[in-house]
Order: C-alpha cells, then sequence, then structure tokens
C-alpha cells in the first residue's frame, strides 16, 4: 500500500476545497440557513411531525443531513470533472496510485467536506433551538455512511461525465430531487399512500431518516434497515467506482 | 547495457483508426532516444501507452523490466512523463504541486531537498510560492519538467518539451536535459524541432502512420543514401549557355547566372566539378554547398512511407 501516495491525494482533495471555503463552505452554510430560517418560520405553526417535537427541531436533522450529502457529492465529483476537463488529471494517473487508495482518497475527502459543512449548519442553527441528541454514534455514523456513499456516486459521476453540463445535469435532475423528495422537510407518513411507496426506493431517504433518529430516537422506518440500505448503497457504488478506476473509463483514454 | 523500455508489438485502436500498428522498438539504459513523425503518427499515443495513461489493445511494454499494466507501480516509479499538453492545477502554488506530486510517489518531506534543487535547475525558485495560473506558458513547462523529475526516476520520456518556447528556455531546457543524460538517466525525446533531434539524441526512431519507418543511430541515419548527396550552388559572372558533358547530368537547375549540380560523397569531387567549370569558361562569383540534414533524412522516408 502506497500510504503516503493516499494521504497526499486525501491531503490535495481537501486543500483544493479548502483553499475556496467561501464557495465550498461557507455559501452551502448560508443557502441552508436561508432553508432553516424560511420553512421554520412559515411552518412551526402550522406542521406537527412527530409528538413533542417541534417542526424547527425536526427540520435541523433533515437540512444538516441534505448539506451534508450534497456537498460529499460536489467535491468528489467537481474535481474529477476539472481535473479531466483541464488535464491535470494525468498526474493523478502517472502516479503508482492503486484504485483503492484513489478511490479512498476522493471519498475521505469528500466525507470531510461533507462533515465540515454540515457541522457549520448543525452550530449556527442550534442557537435558534433546542436541539436532542439520542445517540451520537448513530448520528456521527449516519453523516459519515452518508457522505461516503455521495462521495462516491461523485466519483462515479465525474468518472462518467464529459462535459461540465453533464455534471450539472446529473446534479440537478438526479441528486437535487432526490434529496428534496428524501423526507428533509416532512415525514413521509404525510405523503399520500403512493408518494409514501416511492419514497422507500430513494436511498437518500433511509440516509436522512436514520441521521434524524440520532437526534430524535424517533424515525419513519426502523434505523436497522435504514443503515442496511445506505451501507449496501455505499458498497454497490464503491465496487462500481473501483471497477471504473480499474478499468480506466474516460481516464485512460 | 540493459533495457530501459521494452516495446513488443503494440496495437492501438481508437474505433476504425489503427493508430500503432505493431511497434517494437527496445530503448537501452543511457540512451538519448529520439522518437520522430509527423502529427499524427502515433508518438504520443505510443508515449501514453509507456506511461500507462492509455491501454494498448495489443502488445506489452516494459519499463526497466516492470510491466506497465500488472506491474504498473514499479513501472510508474522507473519513469518520469513531460507531458505535451501545458497541463496545470490552478489551486496550488508551485511548491505545492511538486510537493504533492513527490507525495504521490510515497515521498515526503525529506524529498524537499530534492524539490528545491530542481526548482533552482530550473529558474523557478522565485516562483515557488507563486499561484501555477500567474506563471507564463515557459514557466508552466518548467513546471511540468520538476514534476516529472520529482521523484528522481531513471526513465525520462518527454513528449514535445520545447514546442512553443522561446529560444532562451529551449537553451535551458537542451541544457537541462544533457545534464540529466549525463548523470545516467535514460531520455526518450520526441521532437517537431529536428535540428532538436540531431543535436541530442544518440538513436532514432521515426514513426509514420503507427508504424516504425526507420530506427538507427543518428550516425546511421545521417550516412543514408540522401545525405551522401552534396548540392552546390554556383552563382556565376556571365550567364550560362552550355554546361560542360561531364557534369550536365548532375545540374539539378540552371538559370542564366545560377546553376544548381547535385553531386555524390563518394564518387565525386566539388574540385573536379569546379575545375570542369572553369575549363569551359565560367567564371565563378560566389558558391554555396549544402548537404542533407536529419530534416531531409526524415522527409524522403516519411515520404517514401506514405
Amino acid at each position: 500500500m502506497n500510504s503516503r501516495g493516499f494521504y497526499t491525494l486525501f491531503y490535495k482533495e481537501s486543500l483544493r476545497f479548502y483553499k475556496v471555503a467561501l464557495q465550498t463552505i461557507v455559501a452551502p452554510v448560508i443557502t441552508t440557513l436561508l432553508y432553516f430560517l424560511v420553512f421554520s418560520h412559515v411552518l412551526e405553526k402550522h406542521m406537527t411531525v412527530y409528538d413533542n417535537v417541534s417542526y424547527t427541531s425536526f427540520l435541523i436533522p433533515g437540512l444538516v443531513m441534505m448539506t451534508v450529502i450534497q456537498n460529499a457529492f460536489a467535491n468528489s465529483s467537481s474535481s474529477l470533472i476539472q481535473s479531466k476537463v483541464s488535464g491535470n488529471i494525468v498526474f493523478m494517473l502517472l502516479a503508482p496510485l492503486s484504485y483503492l487508495e484513489v478511490y479512498l482518497a476522493f471519498v475521505s475527502a469528500s466525507i470531510l467536506r461533507g462533515l465540515l459543512v454540515g457541522t457549520g449548519v448543525y452550530i449556527i442553527t442550534i442557537l435558534f433551538v433546542t436541539l436532542p441528541i439520542y445517540n451520537l454514534a448513530i448520528l456521527i455514523l449516519f453523516a459519515i455512511l452518508g457522505s461516503a456513499v455521495m462521495g462516491t456516486l461523485g466519483m462515479v459521476a465525474g468518472i462518467w461525465a464529459e462535459k461540465f453540463d453533464q455534471l450539472a445535469g446529473f446534479q440537478n435532475f438526479v441528486i437535487l430531487p432526490l434529496s428534496f423528495l428524501s423526507g428533509v422537510f416532512y415525514s413521509i407518513h404525510s405523503l399520500p399512500d403512493f408518494w409514501q411507496k416511492l419514497s422507500h426506493f430513494n436511498p437518500f431517504f433511509y440516509m436522512i431518516d436514520g441521521f434524524r433518529y440520532g437526534f430524535f430516537g424517533i424515525s419513519d422506518v426502523n434505523p436497522v434497515i435504514s443503515i442496511t440500505v445506505t451501507v449496501l448503497s455505499l458498497l454497490l457504488l464503491s465496487a462500481t467506482t473501483i471497477y471504473l478506476l480499474k478499468r480506466g473509463y474516460k481516464l485512460r483514454n | 547495457m540493459t533495457t530501459a523500455i521494452e516495446i513488443a508489438g503494440v496495437h492501438k485502436h481508437y474505433g476504425a483508426l489503427h493508430a500503432l500498428k505493431g511497434i517494437d522498438l527496445s530503448i537501452q539504459r543511457g540512451e538519448f532516444f529520439g522518437l520522430l513523425g509527423p502529427n499524427g503518427a502515433g508518438k504520443s499515443t505510443l508515449i501514453n501507452i509507456i506511461a500507462g495513461l492509455t491501454r494498448a489493445n495489443e502488445g506489452r511494454v516494459a519499463v526497466l523490466g516492470h510491466d506497465v499494466v500488472d506491474d504498473y507501480r514499479n513501472a510508474r516509479r522507473c519513469l518520469g512523463v513531460v507531458p505535451q499538453e501545458l497541463v496545470y492545477d490552478a489551486f496550488f502554488t508551485v511548491r505545492e504541486v511538486l510537493r504533492i506530486q513527490s507525495g504521490y510517489f510515497g515521498l515526503g518531506k525529506e524529498n524537499d531537498v530534492w524539490i528545491d534543487k530542481l526548482m533552482d535547475a530550473l529558474k523557478l525558485t522565485d516562483k515557488a510560492d507563486t499561484n501555477m495560473r500567474a506563471l507564463s506558458g515557459g514557466m508552466k513547462r518548467r513546471v511540468l519538467i520538476a514534476q516529472a523529475l520529482v521523484h528522481k526516476p531513471d526513465v525520462v520520456v518527454l513528449d514535445e518539451p520545447t514546442a512553443g518556447v522561446d529560444v532562451e528556455l529551449r537553451k535551458l531546457l537542451w541544457t537541462f536535459i544533457r545534464e540529466l543524460h549525463h548523470e545516467g538517466h535514460t531520455i526518450v525525446l520526441t521532437t517537431h524541432y529536428l535540428e532538436e533531434a540531431e543535436t541530442l539524441c544518440d538513436r532514432i526512431a521515426i514513426l509514420n502512420h503507427g508504424k516504425t519507418v526507420a530506427l538507427d543511430t543518428k550516425q546511421g541515419l545521417l550516412n543514408s543514401e540522401i545525405c551522401r548527396k552534396i548540392l552546390l550552388s554556383v552563382t556565376t559572372v556571365q550567364p550560362v549557355t552550355i554546361m560542360p558533358p561531364e557534369i550536365k547530368d548532375k545540374v539539378r537547375a540552371l538559370q542564366e547566372n545560377y546553376i544548381e549540380i547535385e553531386i555524390h560523397k563518394d564518387s565525386d569531387s566539388i574540385a573536379n566539378v569546379l575545375d570542369s567549370l572553369r575549363k569551359a569558361g565560367i567564371e565563378i562569383a560566389d558558391l554555396q554547398t549544402t548537404r542533407a540534414d536529419l530534416e531531409d533524412v526524415f522527409m524522403d522516408i516519411t515520404y517514401r512511407n506514405p
């Protein structure tokens, strides 16, 4: 194992987003806070999702997790597409790095960015409302698993896309709808039967529901199911990514 | 001498395009090897296969005995590649770029001394903390060379390193590459400047349409038939109307006061030709000789192997 090579790639991917922290950390935190202010102000008095949990409290874990997964996806996908389009990906491809090392470095940096942005949103929102923590370990587990899934999906999208607009299409037509329709702003029990059933096919729903369980000890589905779906998604996407890296798909040609 | 790069039966297809049609080459350790060919000949494809940036459809490539696919880690550790395109990572400074590249090869702070030496040799020291975006094209080219050498590879492949650089930088790069060669590095150079190949390379392969059409030492190529001919350009005092019969068949051009005579190095002599002209009463005002160089050899070979 080229552990220093892995660490360097992880460091480079992290330094990359750190150098533009205003865009990669501060901006998403502010955008999420705007969602928080608007939705909590408008719906606080009109919606009760769980007993003894205010709507604003309910909203925060969903918003934190939505930010975590969107930013984890953005990190790996934007880095790969930028490197491919500008051609500087050759520096990584010329190095004695294994497929696994490349995969782990990209995903680790995505997790780091996801957690940093999520922590930022959490810290600011708890200034407005008291939020319980039912199980810290579950909360952290879902944050890490969720950002790992999305960092990996970002790698698949970054490897597949040849142009920025293809990646933008992936973000706008896949990531954004799936994250908005995953129960960030509502419990799926409030949806009509058809949409409730459909939500169970959305892997983002399990990440957010499981994460929320870590705060309140209440969830729409059993957290064991959420962990299972999230881990299976991670395994499936990881296998796909490592296969693409090994084949050199759209990278080594 | 051991083999630095072994290329055996390499084929590469891009859809319907057969870019490399069975390339076999063996580049020895310590050689300064030139890879020449017109645009689209397959030089960069071959280099990309050696570097592992592209995969061959058939055949095998090894760097210092390490297969570039099966034993890619060791093959890449032995190899430094300067890409043809002026690519850079706009997020980082020169020093960061070099440290990152060094880290990819498993090297840490202990390599900082070498990084400083490289920056010094390539006159980059005062730009060490400058962002890559702010550098001129020539500076970016130097950083590319430093990146390729950051892990002290035995074999260095330079894909048109002097393309688009000014004369001063070209000379600096020539000196630097020569030093690398003298230190024992194997150098593989592709270039469109045949003067560069003639000056630097010991052995040269010429590719055309994905095939090796010539492979010889520089001297071997310069001793080819085309190089055994000398062109004599004579300007006369009076217009010439009649040529002496013994040199008539050697005349390639005749225009009033100007004659072009092609003579063969082995069978003719310049003195005899001039003697014949003088005996025929032709007074010479000016005389110039032109010998074929690598460019003529290149043109001749690529023309004969369309």
